[in-house]
């Protein structure tokens, strides 16, 4: 792979900084910018309160008393890690089995990917299920994960017209990304299943089910077990 | 120790500065629109300038006090209500109606203590999206019942006992207006977003020229500005990057969106601009159909302008300490 080293680093504001290490999704551009972001928030650095990992890399987000050079502080603190060498993947990704049921009252996009992909509907969700993914960034809602590994054949734009709300647990597909839905929100992915679990909750020890890097597998459950898994969460 | 919310107004919730670490597994910061307004309440009744007060919207609620409780309402000027910037002593059974905003759209109520509902994730703001934080994850209701702690009755006659210059119920001085805008189009200083140079060079005059309206769908995740349409010169796609505070975003319509305290973390829309940070409170003390305008500014400028901002808070919270006897 290229040289890992920024693009540049530009202002998010006066308060942050995005060092930037590529433009396009680079699968294993992206595992490094987790590595290093994993690296930054170890440092421990006083004046640094959140570390964002994104798709091509990674913001620092500063506390507002801070008053130098958000650019300068957070080139020198990512040249520091780089210089020092970033933890393994293996060191902080966990692997997550996500149990979804597949079946037509939680699938209401299912049969259009059907006719999209001339696949039929049992082997859309064989594939989706034959897959392990990659948690490539978390955004948009708290603990929104975005999946990196579907198989190309269920590659299907997303919606025309977005959902007003798709619910807490639906899984989703759209172009080479598959999600799972965090709580009741509007959104265009195509909903394929559903899982029990919940994916955020607040008051949890470890609020978000998926975290960057996080392998992910999807198992496929009948629509009984979906409901016994619901009552126990 | 509560507050009876006889009225909810139209979105009164428990916020203090916000919840911070936790930007990677996509939760906001969040807290007060205008940290400003939520810092001077708070000091004006000897709380840290964190602590968790009620921040009002553009319509104020109707709230019953069951005991004495010293309070301070700051930020934007409401019709009714109290005198702003000063701590004023509620005696027990007051109830006290906050009308419509006059000037500024959000003023905090802060109470002796502190509002005492429970932490989640290291802060009592309420996100409406998420339902969690605050009071049950959501704005209040009428019939609703704020906890305070325990003990504030008792802090509440401490402090306002304490306090030099008393005058009746309050005192003789208030704490001068920090972020209420006195005349609009409000001028916002902005340094150049990441995408800005693959806007087109009409985009890029019209962003700095034009006056923005805030449009009526905008809320504390983001403020919607109407305007001049913005469009991209290159087609090329942007990959999904992080957002900040005052992120300026261009969606593919062409009409900017100013992300706000509850804002996505992450984004794939153009940033065509970053709002200085000194000046969110005053862009926060908007209401939708309320104008500004921007003023291209380097990094170094927004820096400044933060220090200054810092610097005036702190005499601001060192004066008020003095009269509280510190």
């Amino acid at each position: 792979m290229a040289k890992f080293r920024p693009l540049g680093v530009v202002p998010l504001g006066d308060c942050a900084a995005y060092v930037e290490f590529s433009r396009t999704l680079d699968l294993e551009m992206n595992s490094m910018v987790q590595r290093l972001a994993v690296a930054l928030r170890l440092r421990g650095m006083p004046w640094l309160r959140d570390v964002v990992p994104a798709l091509g890399g990674v913001a620092l987000h500063f506390d507002p008393a801070f008053e130098g050079n958000v650019l300068e502080l957070a080139a020198e603190l990512v040249a520091q890690c780089l210089k020092k060498g970033l933890p393994a993947a293996k060191e902080f990704e966990s692997e997550i089995e996500v149990p979804v049921c597949y079946e037509a009252e939680f699938a209401p996009d299912l049969d259009e990917v059907s006719k999209k992909t001339g696949l039929a509907a049992f082997e859309v969700v064989k594939r989706h299920t034959a897959e392990e993914y990659r948690v490539l960034m978390i955004g948009f809602a708290p603990g929104h994960a975005y999946l990196g590994g579907l198989d190309t054949r269920l590659a299907v734009p997303r919606r025309a017209a977005p959902r007003a709300q798709v619910p807490a647990g639906a899984v989703a597909i759209a172009n080479e990304q598959t999600v799972v839905y965090p709580y009741a929100i509007s959104g265009g992915w195509n909903v394929i299943g559903r899982t029990p679990l919940a994916v955020f909750d607040a008051g949890r020890l470890r609020p978000s089910l998926f975290a960057p890097g996080d392998r992910v597998r999807f198992r496929a459950i009948t629509g009984k077990e979906f409901q016994r898994m619901a009552a126990e969460q | 120790m509560s507050i009876h919310v006889a009225r909810p107004g139209l979105l009164s919730t428990v916020q203090d500065l916000g919840r911070h670490g936790e930007q990677h597994l996509g939760v906001c910061p969040g807290g007060a629109m205008d940290p400003v307004a939520l810092a001077l309440a708070n000091a004006l009744v000897g709380n840290p300038v964190h602590a968790a007060a009620l921040e009002i919207t553009i319509l104020g609620p109707e709230l019953r006090f069951e005991q004495v409780t010293l309070v301070a309402l700051c930020g934007a000027e409401f019709h009714g209500g109290l005198p702003r910037n000063r701590p004023v002593l509620l005696a027990p059974g007051t109830r006290l109606s906050i009308g419509r905003a006059a000037r500024g759209a959000r003023a905090y109520l802060a109470v002796a203590g502190g509002i005492d509902v429970a932490p989640v994730l290291g802060s009592r703001s309420t996100f409406l999206p998420g339902r969690f934080g605050g009071l049950e994850g959501r704005a209040l209701r009428r019939g609703d019942v704020l906890p305070l702690t325990e003990d504030a009755a008792a802090l509440s006659q401490e402090r306002f006992g304490a306090l030099k210059n008393t005058d009746g119920r309050s005192v003789r001085w208030s704490g001068p207006p920090q972020t209420v805008p006195d005349r609009e189009p409000v001028l916002l200083h902005a340094i150049e977003g990441q995408h800005f140079a693959g806007f087109d060079a009409a985009s890029q005059r019209a962003f700095f020229d034009a006056v923005w309206r805030i449009a009526p769908e905008s809320n504390r995740m983001g403020f919607r500005l109407a305007g001049p349409a913005l469009a991209r010169g290159d087609g090329d796609e942007i990959l999904s990057g992080p957002t900040a505070l005052g992120t300026v975003q261009v969606p593919a319509g062409g009409a900017p969106i100013a992300l706000m305290a509850d804002h996505q973390t992450t984004g794939g829309y153009p940033r065509i601009a970053e709002i200085a940070y000194a000046d969110v409170p005053r862009l926060a003390q908007l209401a939708p159909g309320g104008t500004l305008h921007f003023a291209k500014c380097g990094l170094d400028m927004a820096l400044e302008l933060r220090k200054d901002a810092k610097a005036r808070v702190d005499a601001m919270l060192q004066s008020i300490a003095w009269e509280f006897g510190h």
